[in-house]
């Protein structure tokens, strides 16, 4: 099964800005009734790295992580994680995953959340990557002339 | 022993308020908040993330101010916290390849695929106090051509045949953790390089630079230095495929060091690894430095130095219990000195006796 519509969705939602989360949510006439199934509540997950880059994996250390899943009441479940401690953050995400699945809101939310967070996140990554691109040095060898 | 703590209530209670009192300083400047600490005093935020071994800057921030900017004290609250939250998920590796990077430098190649990075650094200027208020920050940074780093120094060394193979793991059993597992040696190098990550850097540091000095005799080039952020991805099982759930700062770097003593086949430089929490260029500088050393055992290295020494690195490392059990010093320890002072009277008063109780034999 192809998930990946519903990957981006999440990994663009979990970088949304709460004010977007909030204001999108008015821009439904039809907003759908929301019971809470788990959470919204806070707890860890493990960083794993790999040894050498590239080698055996390991624990690196914890995370917070907020999540919460929701069902809408025509029995639609969404799922939200997020790094932090945000639960609002946790449950918005759960929120848009339910209705996103429902072609009458799937559209706003493209438009009003997911398109603008996109172009958001990559133009924060492209100006990361073009201050890293102006401190991009040569380091030349001298080498010394042959004394007389 | 320890005798039961009878003091005067009032007195503690009195020594709480004046503490409480205390991190806040003048009563008439402004109280920091945890943004600020995060955003100015990042280097010591990230710290105490990547050795209370809990990746929040907020928290992090609300610890130091809370331990008054004193680490080993900001790790052991972080430390406590983290003990409170049950853990949901375990990440997939993170994929440092796909690094959206501030920073990359080879000390070891002049001009790797991608170029040499400097990023935010302080490492090629004068490191004088600037007397002057560090808010006139007149100028935006530069922004050239974007940078990426597809390709690896250490990849190079491998396919040129300098370099030892990456050290595989199994991939269907779970690496062991120091946080559901005690420490008991010996360990392999996936805890090696947990209890690292989490190890106490002046620590780390003072070993790392007693290997430079001869002591272990690893003699490391950096190979690749990388700093940026990488995305965090878990599968939750409700789901059954992998999410990103957002993005974390890390350190990671890659040393080579002289060829192990014993080799099958023609020798081949060795590898040191250190990843860490947030922009800790020490740091992981520091843990490759002491993974390559730990490494003398396996690699048939004389393992006299300190650095090498499993038992002595890992279970010295952590400040939480080190600085925990230097403190209990300072609780009451009346019966535990009065037992050895009754002790050394009586070894005095026989001392005293004595030369007449050798007379009396002779």
């Amino acid at each position: 099964m192809d998930h990946r519509n519903r990957q981006r969705r999440l990994a663009l939602l979990a970088r949304a800005q709460l004010t977007r989360l909030h204001a999108c949510w008015h821009q439904f006439d039809d907003q759908p009734v929301v019971t809470r199934l788990r959470g919204p509540e806070t707890g860890l997950a493990m960083i794993r790295g790999r040894i050498d880059a590239r080698g055996g994996r390991f624990n690196l250390g914890e995370v917070t992580v907020a999540r919460a899943s929701v069902r809408l009441d025509d029995g639609t479940v969404g799922h939200g994680y997020v790094l932090g401690r945000s639960l609002e953050h946790a449950e918005w995400i759960a929120v848009y995953d339910a209705m996103a699945q429902h072609a009458r809101f799937a559209d706003t939310i493209e438009t009003q959340l997911l398109e603008p967070t996109e172009r958001a996140v990559a133009a924060a990554r492209e100006k990361i990557r073009r201050r890293a691109g102006a401190t991009r040095c040569r380091f030349d060898t001298l080498v010394r002339e042959a004394a007389p | 022993m320890y005798t039961t703590l009878k003091a005067s209530r009032e007195a503690i209670d009195n020594a709480h308020r004046w503490q409480a009192e205390a991190p806040r300083g003048d009563a008439g400047s402004p109280s920091m908040a945890p943004a600020q600490i995060s955003g100015q005093l990042h280097h010591a935020t990230e710290r105490v993330m990547a050795e209370g071994a809990l990746y929040d800057p907020e928290l992090a921030a609300m610890a130091l101010r809370q331990a008054s900017g004193d680490v080993p004290e900001a790790v052991h609250l972080l430390r406590a916290f983290r003990a409170t939250l049950p853990r949901f998920a375990t990440s997939l590796p993170i994929d440092t390849d796909r690094m959206c990077p501030h920073r990359r430098i080879s000390a070891v190649q002049k001009e790797p695929a991608g170029g040499q990075l400097l990023g935010p650094t302080t490492d090629y200027g004068h490191r004088l106090l600037d007397m002057a208020t560090q808010d006139a920050q007149a100028t935006a940074p530069a922004e050239g051509e974007p940078a990426s780093v597809d390709s690896r120094v250490s990849d190079e060394l491998l396919a040129d045949g300098l370099l030892e193979a990456a050290e595989t793991g199994i991939e269907d059993a779970d690496p062991p953790d120091l946080g559901q597992q005690a420490l008991q040696l010996p360990v392999d190098r996936a805890l090696r390089l947990q209890a690292l990550a989490r190890g106490d850097e002046g620590f780390l540091l003072g070993l790392a630079y007693s290997s430079q000095r001869g002591s272990a005799n690893t003699r490391p080039h950096l190979a690749e230095l990388r700093v940026g952020d990488v995305a965090v991805e878990l599968i939750p099982p409700e789901l059954g495929f992998a999410i990103d759930i957002g993005e974390i700062t890390v350190s990671e770097c890659e040393t080579v060091h002289r060829p192990a003593a014993e080799t099958e086949g023609s020798p081949r430089f060795t590898r040191g690894y250190g990843l860490a929490f947030g922009h800790c260029e020490r740091k992981a500088l520091v843990v490759a430095l002491v993974d390559r050393a730990l490494r003398a055992e396996s690699l048939g290295e004389d393992t006299s130095a300190p650095a090498c020494r499993q038992d002595f690195v890992l279970e010295n490392c952590d400040s939480v219990p080190a600085s925990g059990f230097l403190e209990h010093l300072k609780l009451p320890h009346y019966v535990d000195f009065h037992s050895a002072a009754f002790t050394l009277r009586d070894l005095q008063r026989r001392a005293s006796t004595a030369p007449a109780a050798e007379g009396e034999s002779a």
